[in-house]
């Protein structure tokens, strides 16, 4: 259960239209829980002053106009306020209803740069690498870096490699990459430091669906492993 | 019927007010860099403030005109012989070349009834690193066309005050451009401040920071003496917001600005009060800054100043024309 009298340990402005109230400051699951389900009760709260409820791997950030007629005095104690009242409340009780996300992933060579380097690090074969890490269970902790760019916990601890010392220029859209005990992927072909160990043919975020994000904060990930062919039919 | 791009310029993108509340999935509002001056732009125009307009960087493009088109240019001042700061109409067939920007960076050319372009996720923002909003989700091309909203509304000049020989004389005052540089910012402390030795707490309020070359809508680089944390741990990615300034592990800090991400793992050292934010976003690589620390009820009495000049400018072109 989520320890429910947990305290922020900093509330900052971040400028004079944001605020960031931190519960921690290392990596901690069960804190990361907490500050989505928070994050969840502060946006159903539909506050006409709030702008964004952004929550961070130990924290939630609030974008706010500070001017708005319903802000009393303070925008950031007033943010401080509001998410002292959802602390209050039962929110913690209402049960995980984090939805499943599934991924297809191709994790053959020539969508996998890094995997004969990640395979080499871990001790492992390539086709062991591919099954441990489409074998795990995924939570995202945050989005992040990136519009859509997930960062996910659950990572098997054999296929936690550092970052790459040289970041790759490019990594290809939908590239799936592993680093630091969490795996990403990344939205765009954008410069990215995680070893890349295979790609999904989904579009990651996209402006023209209702839901521009294929992941929220909170989801549950499986990684489903498939063949080059059949990436090429999914990717139509 | 549409204006044609004869030559892009440097980087020319559709910006408006940008497009909230999607920060929690990863992306930044965006937007015009300097939102004051697309104000002023618009309502010259006749338009709402937050209408999307081009975002002319540096060096300005050139343009055709194949039908008569109210427009105004407001923000940095351009060496072309266009007027700056009131409403112009451009005859049908004309061109006109912005040229080089002589002082700030960045001008907004806004038309009569907005660009025919339609909104992506509630903005017609141009968001580059993601390729979408604006004129195909990129920067002007040569040969581009772009269609005008409502052609009609370039008849709003004729409720325009002018004088006897049928033009416009009068101008709404540059609200962002500075007289001097080094251009003075005020800032918050940032929650990392006190990780960082008091030399480089001092260096930081007391240097003259060039904008650097390698700067752009994401971020600008801050040229000056490097910024060395006493404490050298990993720190835990957070939030940014506009106007974070961050440092990463080579000393130099990174100023967040429009499209800036929305978590970072480099420690913030400041937090740019939002109403000296288009103030910086004027300034070209190579121009200066200077920090000085404030509060929050600073912040807040600046953002009013501010809230207040735009205003001010806003009634006095609406006299203009007649209301």
């Amino acid at each position: 259960m989520p320890k429910k009298n947990i305290v922020p340990t900093a509330v900052v402005p971040l400028g004079d239209c944001a605020a960031y109230i931190e519960f921690t400051g290392k990596l901690d699951l069960e804190v990361n829980a907490l500050v989505l389900r928070l994050s969840a009760a502060l946006q159903a709260r539909k506050l006409p002053w709030m702008r964004d409820v952004v929550p961070a791997l130990g924290g939630i950030a609030l974008h706010y106009d500070p001017d708005h007629p319903q802000v009393h005095g303070d925008a950031l104690e007033a943010a401080a306020i509001a998410v002292q009242e959802c602390l209050k409340d039962d929110f913690a009780e209402s049960g995980d209803t984090a939805r499943t996300v599934e991924v297809p992933v191709c994790y053959e060579r020539e969508f996998a740069p890094d995997i004969d380097e990640v395979a080499k690090q871990a001790k492992l074969s390539v086709e062991e690498v591919a099954a441990r890490h489409a074998a795990g269970e995924y939570r995202v902790l945050m989005i992040g870096f990136a519009p859509g760019h997930a960062y996910m916990s659950g990572l098997d601890p054999k296929l936690s490699v550092p970052r790459r010392a040289t970041p790759r220029a490019l990594v290809a859209p939908g590239a799936v990459a592993v680093a630091n005990e969490q795996t990403v992927v990344y939205p765009y072909a954008i410069s990215g430091g995680w070893s890349v160990i295979g790609r999904t043919p989904l579009t990651v975020f996209d402006a023209g669906r209702s839901e521009p994000s294929l992941f929220a904060a909170g989801d549950r990930v499986r990684f489903r492993a498939v063949t080059a062919d059949e990436f090429v039919a999914l990717q139509k | 019927m549409s204006i044609r791009v004869l030559r892009p310029g440097l980087l020319t993108t559709l910006q408006d007010h940008g497009r909230h509340g999607l920060q929690h999935v990863g992306l930044c509002p965006g937007g015009a860099m300097d939102p004051i001056a697309l104000s002023l732009a618009n309502a010259l125009v006749g338009n709402e403030q937050g209408e999307a307009a081009l975002e002319i960087t540096v060096i300005g493009p050139e343009l055709a005109f194949e039908e008569d088109t109210l427009l105004a240019l407001c923000g940095a001042e351009f060496k072309g012989s266009f007027p700056h700061n009131r409403p112009v109409l451009a005859q049908a067939g004309s061109r006109f070349n912005v040229g080089r920007a002589v002082r700030g960076a960045r001008a907004y050319l806004a038309v009569a009834g907005g660009f025919g372009v339609e909104p992506v996720l509630g903005s017609r923002s141009t968001y580059l690193p993601g390729r979408f909003g604006g004129f195909e989700g990129r920067a002007l091309k040569h040969g581009d066309a772009l269609a005008l909203r409502d052609p009609g509304a370039a008849a709003r000049f004729a409720r325009l005050k002018k004088t006897r020989d049928g033009s416009v004389r009068w101008s709404a005052p540059p609200l962002t451009l500075a007289d001097r540089e080094p251009i003075l910012v005020h800032v918050l402390e940032g929650q990392h401040f006190g990780s960082f030795d008091s030399s480089a707490q001092r260096s930081f309020f007391d240097a003259v920071w060039k904008i650097s070359p390698e700067s752009n809508r994401m971020g600008f680089r801050l040229a000056g003496p490097a910024l060395v944390r006493s404490e050298a741990d990993e720190l835990l990615s957070g939030p940014t917001a506009l106007g974070t300034v961050q440092v990463p592990a080579n000393g130099t800090p990174i100023a967040l600005m429009a499209d800036h991400q929305t978590t970072g793992g480099y420690p913030r050292i400041a937090e740019i009060v939002s109403a000296d934010v288009p103030r910086l976003a004027q300034l070209a690589p190579g121009g200066t800054v200077h920090f000085t620390r404030c509060d929050l009820g600073m912040a807040a009495e600046l953002r009013h100043h501010a809230q207040e000049r735009l205003l001010s400018a806003l009634r006095g072109i609406a006299w203009n024309y007649g209301q």
